[in-house]
């Protein structure tokens, strides 16, 4: 089990240890005021990275080789420059397509075992960012970005397509695959030279019938991958559920109660049927569904789904959880979980139980174990 | 001279000393700041060079026009201030 917690929030990144007794440990809080938007434990080499959005000031990314005492500035994924001769003219009465300028980092993971130094960033407004030296530098991935399907992409969540999702397969590090919202689910089988969008199955209620397949619009608020098993996948798309067992090629829809809405999902890394969610009311409410603040865990791949709540709070909670604001570690027994109302929970038993951390944190972006 | 004041709020992250440049626009006072600092070009501009959405700059009080090339003029004892604008949160 893993027992150090990342927390990144709206005002800082909280830095949480267990401790023998089985209590949280809070260290001192790092960034404190800044939003903390996306955070990694690099396991490869010990290195912390923290991605920061300032709101005058943009996004910088800071990384911490001790553990997260010292920090230490880096490079941020920068956007080439734009070409005036390659922008579409503005159609009237559409958004006009969002500036190649980084926005945010939504999602930092690392490159397989055999990579090291390989990180990947996930963007606000879409870019698909790779460094090779542990964040020294970064660069677009043109292939992904110049895709003229990208040009269907939309907002979700952000007032520009991101990508906030990125699965490196343990069997091969060149093989990738990722979510967009709103954009579909990406793959590449060749480190990012070539890219094939697999949302087969899934479905996009939310736009017109006859744009209700298309791949290139699903909103998959999240994707998460079984590490043992990793044909194994799970999403939790904005209309609902859906699951693969063939490595994403194809999705099928399952339905859980409460509610099939939510953002955040985790898969069980060594079981393949066994993943959890955090339920909500769909789609302008967002609030828990009869304010009770539930997980619900399905073990036999979605045929069923439990409803867990021992140690959440009681009715009315009006806790939110983000599309990063849960977590698993590798033993598939410890969760965590964040809210936008600063609620922090774990569990040490897949869920069946939960203890309340802290209960006025400011709201919770990502939680990670590592 | 023309002279380049930064706020306390950015000095905040990155100190920011007043600088004397010599300089005729905009733009090329802050890259005369920029190759004195370079840590600070990422704070005041965005991928494109442009200025970032929720800052402001000011040359003898007047905010500039020209946001994205920065060609705005400055006078030889012009002061220019680069400030957060408030809707930055």
């Amino acid at each position: 089990m893993k027992d150090r917690l990342l927390v990144a929030t709206r005002k800082g990144l909280f830095i949480l240890h267990r401790l023998g007794d089985g209590h949280w440990q809070p260290t001192p809080t790092q960034f404190m005021g800044e939003p903390v938007t996306a955070v990694l434990a690099d396991l490869r080499d010990d290195t912390l990275y923290a991605a920061l959005n300032l709101g005058h000031f943009g996004v910088k990314l800071w990384r911490s080789r001790d553990g997260g005492q010292e920090w230490e500035a880096c490079a941020v994924p920068l956007y080439p420059p734009q070409p005036a001769a390659g922008t579409p003219p503005p159609v009237p009465d559409q958004p006009p397509p969002a500036p190649w300028s980084l926005q945010q980092i939504w999602v930092l993971e690392a490159g397989g075992a055999d990579e090291p130094g390989v990180l990947w960033a996930g963007t606000l407004p879409g870019g698909l960012f790779r460094s090779a030296d542990g964040a020294d530098s970064w660069a677009l991935n043109r292939a992904l970005w110049d895709r003229p399907e990208r040009s269907r992409w939309f907002g979700g969540g952000y007032d520009t397509p991101g990508i906030h999702s990125i699965c490196v397969d343990p069997r091969g590090s060149r093989h990738l695959t990722l979510a967009v919202s709103c954009g579909g689910v990406w793959q590449t089988f060749d480190g990012g030279l070539d890219w094939v969008c697999t949302t087969t199955g899934m479905h996009a209620d939310y736009m017109p019938p006859e744009r209700r397949d298309d791949s290139a619009i699903q909103d998959p608020h999240r994707l998460a991958q079984c590490m043992g098993q990793p044909e194994a996948m799970w999403v939790q798309h904005h209309n609902g559920i859906f699951r693969s067992i063939d490595g994403g090629h194809h999705w099928h829809e399952v339905h859980a109660g409460p509610s099939s809405f939510g953002f955040a999902v985790a898969a069980h890394p060594q079981q393949p049927d066994t993943a959890w969610f955090v339920p909500a009311v769909k789609d302008e409410c967002r609030i828990p569904v009869d304010a009770r603040l539930v997980v619900t865990r399905t073990r036999d791949g979605g045929r069923s789904f439990e409803v867990l709540s021992d140690g959440l709070p009681p009715v009315p909670a009006y806790d939110l959880v983000y599309r990063h604001g849960l977590a698993v570690d590798d033993s598939g027994e410890r969760l965590a979980m964040g809210s936008t109302t600063g609620g922090l929970w774990i569990s040490e038993n897949g869920g069946d139980q939960w203890q309340c951390v802290s209960a006025r944190l400011p709201p919770i972006y990502c939680v990670r174990f590592g | 001279m023309p002279r380049i004041v930064f706020a306390p709020a950015i000095q905040r992250h990155v100190p920011s000393p007043v600088h004397d440049v010599d300089a005729s626009t905009v733009g090329a006072a802050l890259g005369l700041a920029f190759a004195a600092l370079p840590a600070l070009r990422g704070y005041i501009l965005d991928d494109q060079g442009r200025l970032r959405l929720h800052l402001a700059v000011f040359v003898d009080g007047i905010a500039i026009h020209d946001r994205h090339r920065l060609s705005d003029p400055v006078g030889t004892t012009s002061e220019i201030y680069v400030v957060q604008a408030l809707s930055g949160g």
